[in-house]
């Protein structure tokens, strides 16, 4: 089989999904909208929250920059995050949960602070970005810290293969890079100066400078 | 003739000052003292396509907005998730005043008076660059309530995604704009007549968008004797994959694309040949390295003619050192961890065609599978909601057909290398009247077929 079975997470009886024989609590009511009188919001977060509901002219809008505000107070998309974005919003929680388990730069487990999302997309691939990722994950280790995860295309082939580290688009990366990544982000340095998309020339001008 | 690329490094001209130096928001102050419906005029001569993917005729699109007072909006599609496509980012971040002046027209056009900016949250720099610039832009009195005492009043908000590539699909960048799972809509209606909350919604591209203001600049019609006689304009084409100087380049459209793969780009590595390439992003089918198809001229209706599409601009370059399997299986994957889940064909095909590539690269295939695998991808076509199915079919469905003999090639070896041995040569199912016409499997006589 191409596929390892033992890949495949598997609860009771072979199914996939958990608590498939949990029995359901049938006197516990479905989350509702959060009090505000027993859920505590720390208040930056409630105006931050409050300032972007105000921007759209239906406060859901503002679901994914709300999960966007309690994914960086909490580090994930705790249960207690999503309680108080939904409690700032008056939405269910189950309705966050549905909208943060859809995209991809919302972790509903806990995660490592620094993410690096190395690219392992067509272009990236072409030009050996399997081996960065492998390289990058043997970097970071064990090390809590860091949430390395291959990505889908970051829209920055110009630089393949690369990767995103805390949202700096750095590129082209070779394997050697990956150990000098772990350590500017320890040290709390810049990452990467040299290779730092953001400081790129246009093509025309930056292949006519470097030859 | 470059309308984008000129200066474009220049640090200042992310700021508002350095825009307006060099005339901007002059535009936007001409469009403001002509007719909405005059703009719009300028729009459908200057007969600009679509440069997000599909192409369609900007000012046709514009048209489709009802007229009279009502909840309008205009929304940027500045997700850019297409693989190899990166020619939004760039513009976006040297030249953000650009894309809201064209904005600004394109709203006027219509009347829209709530604009949106959906960029991917991934391009975090980005969005801030956007950000200052749309705060420079509202400090200055063009983005407001009736902007530069003209009576049209448009506001603008940057959105951020999440970091989902379905939500460049029109409609599914409704819904996530509105809060909610990326997922395509029905259509119709069609966001023209009942998009982003529920209002007749106009969508387009970041590129599409910033010729706005050179079109009015220039003209509608004297805009559209740039490039060729049906792709008019200049496109932003970013190539990458197996070339020597990958990035964004500005073409005339109609250039011929080796042009822009050998000559702008460097053409591939010292030593190596083109094996194929993807002309518009990986939804695009590929097209082989022969001269044929490089020499086909770059604008929408040539590679349409050819079996392909120009859809984003994204040129990716496959070279002769790269297995084509793994390029299939690197794609299929891509698409079946987008899939949206809404629409079967899509959510089984993508998934199944995973496993059957899987098999072919681990060498448990045989080359039915592979005449399985394009059934799989013409069932997929045209039956969802979206073209995110599509995308995937096609390209595979592609790379079978041009590549078919590596494929088999590949089977065989992975076979030899499993101590399988060689593949049971199979029945064509056509012959016996089955749903798919299917290829005649090599070295099998018709007539030893016994049904």
């Amino acid at each position: 089989m191409a596929v390892d079975p033992s890949e495949v997470r598997r609860f009771a009886h072979g199914s996939r999904v958990p608590g498939w024989d949990d029995a359901a609590d049938l006197t516990k009511d479905p989350a509702v909208v959060p009090d505000p009188a027993t859920t505590p919001v720390p208040d930056h977060v409630r105006t931050e929250i409050e300032a972007q509901m105000a921007k759209y002219p239906d406060r859901r809008s503002a679901a994914i920059p709300a999960l966007h505000i309690v994914q960086r107070e909490h580090g994930w998309c705790s249960p207690t995050a999503i309680e108080q974005a939904a409690c700032v919003m008056r939405l269910t929680p189950g309705y966050l949960t549905a909208v943060a388990t859809f995209y991809d730069m919302f972790s509903t487990t806990p995660k490592g602070r620094h993410d690096v999302y190395v690219c392992t997309n067509i272009s990236c691939s072409l030009l050996g970005a399997d081996a960065i990722h492998e390289a990058m994950v043997e970097a970071a280790g064990a090390d809590p810290d860091f949430h390395v995860k291959s990505f889908e295309c970051l829209g920055a082939c110009d630089i393949a293969p690369m990767a995103s580290v805390d949202g700096e688009y750095v590129g082209p990366l070779e394997e050697s890079d990956c150990q000098a990544i772990v350590d500017d982000l320890k040290a709390g340095r810049e990452v990467l100066p040299a290779k730092q998309l953001k400081r790129r020339k246009i093509a025309a001008e930056h292949w006519r400078e470097t030859g | 003739m470059k309308l984008f690329y000129e200066g474009l490094d220049d640090p200042r001209l992310a700021t508002l000052d350095g825009y307006s130096e060099g005339g901007g928001y002059e535009m936007l102050r001409k469009a403001l003292s002509m007719q909405p419906q005059a703009v719009l005029q300028e729009m459908l001569d200057s007969e600009v396509r679509g440069r997000g993917g599909a192409g369609f005729s900007m000012g046709k699109k514009m048209s489709f907005i009802p007229k009279g007072a009502m909840d309008k909006y205009l929304v940027c599609n500045a997700d850019e998730s297409e693989p190899g496509t990166f020619k939004d980012r760039e513009l976006m971040q040297k030249n953000p005043h650009l894309l809201i002046e064209g904005m600004l027209i394109a709203g006027y056009a219509i009347g829209a008076n709530k604009s949106f900016i959906f960029i991917r949250g991934e391009y975090s720099h980005q969005a801030d660059v956007l950000d200052a610039a749309v705060a420079e832009a509202r400090e200055a009195g063009y983005i407001g309530e009736r902007l530069l005492g003209s009576a049209h009043t448009q506001d603008l908000v940057v959105h951020r995604g999440a970091g989902a590539y379905i939500c460049g699909e029109e409609t599914a960048l409704l819904d996530a704009l509105e809060g909610k799972r990326g997922n395509p809509r029905l259509k119709p209606p069609f966001p023209a007549v009942q998009g982003l909350y529920r209002g007749p919604t106009l969508i387009n591209n970041v590129e599409t968008l910033m010729n706005a203001p050179h079109i009015l600049r220039m003209g509608g019609k004297e805009f559209a004797r740039l490039g060729t006689a049906n792709s008019t304009g200049t496109k932003v084409v970013s190539v990458s994959g197996c070339v020597q100087r990958p990035g964004n380049y500005e073409i005339e459209l109609g250039v011929p694309s080796r042009e822009i793969i050998c000559d702008l780009a460097g053409g591939p590595p010292d030593g190596r040949t083109i094996k194929a390439w993807f002309p518009g992003g990986s939804s695009a089918p590929v097209l082989p390295g022969t001269d044929e198809y490089l020499d086909l001229p770059y604008d929408f209706d040539s590679l349409a003619k050819a079996g392909s599409m120009l859809g984003s601009g994204a040129i990716i370059v496959i070279d002769d050192s790269i297995s084509i399997v793994d390029v299939a299986l690197k794609t299929a994957k891509f698409y079946r961890h987008e899939s949206c889940g809404k629409c079967t064909p899509c959510r089984e095909g993508t998934n199944w065609t995973v496993k059957m590539l899987e098999r072919v690269q681990s060498g448990e295939a045989t080359p039915m599978d592979l005449d399985i695998m394009a059934s799989v991808q013409e069932q997929i076509i045209g039956n969802c909601l979206c073209v995110l199915g599509d995308a995937m079919a096609m390209p595979i469905g592609s790379m079978i057909a041009h590549f078919r003999d590596e494929f088999e090639a590949h089977i065989a070896s992975a076979r030899e290398a499993n101590g399988l041995g060689a593949a049971i040569p199979q029945v064509n199912r056509a012959r016996q009247g089955g749903a798919y016409p299917m290829r005649e499997p090599a070295g099998v006589e018709p007539t030893a077929v016994v049904v």
